[in-house]
């Protein structure tokens, strides 16, 4: 029983190799193409065609599941060899008829272009690679440059960095305490005193004090209502970059949160 | 002037990323910007000689990196580098990005073969390419484009300083659309936009 289990494994292995060669349709194409060494500018679609779905035959049999895209291709050729087999206008005629191959070689180019273009990114990367820089050191940000302007954060961004805080916090220390059930409202309160000390500060400095995650649900939720109540402003540097919460000066003598419901937007 | 130069010398080491005219002129603030621009230029040519040092310009701004023929001994400084490679679907969903955006994910799909929202996703997530908009089509798809990080990561200065692609006709099996004119001239095929000029914007 063993034996046979690591042969067959050893035969599971060769499958990303092929995979990775024909990652699609265009890329089996190629590889026949070269093999026979045919002209892509004439390609003989008969021949091609066979051999496409003799290597997809065998990509089932040998259980890969063949994705879509090849069986659209083989379609594709199978249609256009039946298209050659049509009787055509002579090709010196003004304005012949396209040979129904061009669409495909047009594709298969471009294909390799790119295939070309992405060697050539890749000695470029090596390249960069082979001229260090100075190791990143100490600093945390670089002063001068806020190198994209802030875009202010949407919601989806705002939950994703919550969920990181969420996350970290679950490996931190379990300490079992009283549960605290702070009341959004007063939440705010805690919050808007922190910011008028400092301005601004990191949105996770928000979750600095508070142990349960359900004092940080309370936090995040006081976070969006006071978004929600004008009196700050969260932005980010940058896509994915850090978020920071800026108090903003209160709309003139109106009581801070008083109003729960119908915010002006 | 040559406090100035030495000045911009010592931010431009001591920046972890490459800095630009921009930031320089805010940090410089009291200081003409044609000084800064020609403290830069005498420094660059200051560079010129055979040291261990070079000063590149990337991303549209300057850093001063080891010289890349000196790499072999500067790498025995590490264990090993902490950037992950990129796979071959990566560079080539990366190629297809870079050399056409802005462009949406069917159309990369349309030029690869395969389906690559997976490849995308991964992209996006190490901030090689972002959403730069939507397309004006049904459905409205994302448009992507690359980011200061691709170029950082590539060592380009900006996008029009890609590889061309003509260049590597060679490593190839067989020509590249750009020679199809001189090799098939009586098929003369019609490659609307599909030409060198078009797919390499």
């Amino acid at each position: 029983m063993e034996p046979k289990q690591i042969e067959f494994e050893s035969i599971l292995e060769d499958y990303p190799v092929r995979l990775i060669n024909f990652e699609g349709p265009l890329d089996l194409l190629l590889h026949l193409i070269k093999k026979n060494e045919m002209n892509v500018y004439d390609i003989p679609v008969s021949a091609v065609t066979q051999q496409y779905l003799e290597y997809l035959d065998m990509m089932q049999e040998m259980n890969l599941d063949v994705a879509g895209e090849f069986l659209v291709m083989a379609a594709t050729l199978i249609h256009i060899k039946s298209r050659m087999l049509l009787p055509r206008p002579d090709p010196t005629q003004e304005d012949p008829e396209e040979d129904p191959r061009d669409a495909l070689v047009r594709r298969l180019l471009e294909h390799q272009r790119f295939k070309a273009a992405a060697e050539l990114l890749h000695e470029k990367e090596i390249q960069r690679s082979a001229m260090w820089t100075r190791a990143d050191g100490p600093v945390a940000e670089v002063v001068g440059e806020a190198p994209e302007p802030e875009i202010e954060v949407d919601l989806f961004s705002l939950m994703a960095a919550f969920r990181q805080v969420l996350e970290r916090a679950r490996s931190r220390p379990m300490v079992l305490l009283p549960p605290e059930q702070i009341p959004i409202e007063t939440r705010i309160e805690q919050l808007l005193a922190r910011l008028s000390e400092t301005e601004a500060c990191g949105f996770e400095d928000l979750f600095a004090d508070v142990q349960t995650r359900a004092g940080m649900i309370v936090t995040f939720l006081a976070l969006l209502e006071m978004i929600r109540l004008k009196v700050v402003r969260v932005f980010q540097q940058a896509n994915f970059g850090p978020i920071r919460v800026y108090r903003r000066a209160p709309p003139a003598d109106a009581p801070v949160f008083a109003a729960t419901e119908g915010s002006p937007e | 002037m040559s406090e100035l130069k030495a000045i911009v010398e010592a931010l431009m080491f001591a920046s972890p990323e490459p800095l630009t005219i921009k930031t320089l002129t805010k940090l410089l603030a009291t200081e003409p910007k044609e000084d800064i621009v020609a403290a830069i230029a005498a420094l660059k040519e200051e560079y010129q000689r055979p040291g261990g040092l070079s000063m590149v310009e990337i991303a549209g701004g300057y850093q001063i990196v080891t010289r890349p023929e000196l790499h072999e001994w500067v790498r025995r400084l590490f264990h090993e580098r902490t950037t992950q490679k990129l796979s071959v679907a990566s560079l080539e969903t990366l190629a297809v990005i870079a050399y056409k955006q802005p462009v949406t994910s069917p159309e990369i799909a349309e030029i690869r073969g395969v389906n690559t929202s997976g490849v995308l996703g991964t992209l996006v997530e190490r901030r090689l390419v972002k959403v730069v908009g939507r397309k004006q089509v049904v459905g409205r798809p994302f448009l992507y484009g690359t980011t200061r990080e691709f170029l950082e990561r590539f060592g380009l200065n900006d996008i029009s300083d890609l590889p061309k692609v003509e260049d590597m006709s060679e490593l190839l099996g067989f020509d590249l659309p750009a020679t199809i004119g001189e090799t098939t001239p009586q098929t003369a095929l019609p490659f609307d936009g599909t030409d060198e000029g078009e797919a390499i914007h």
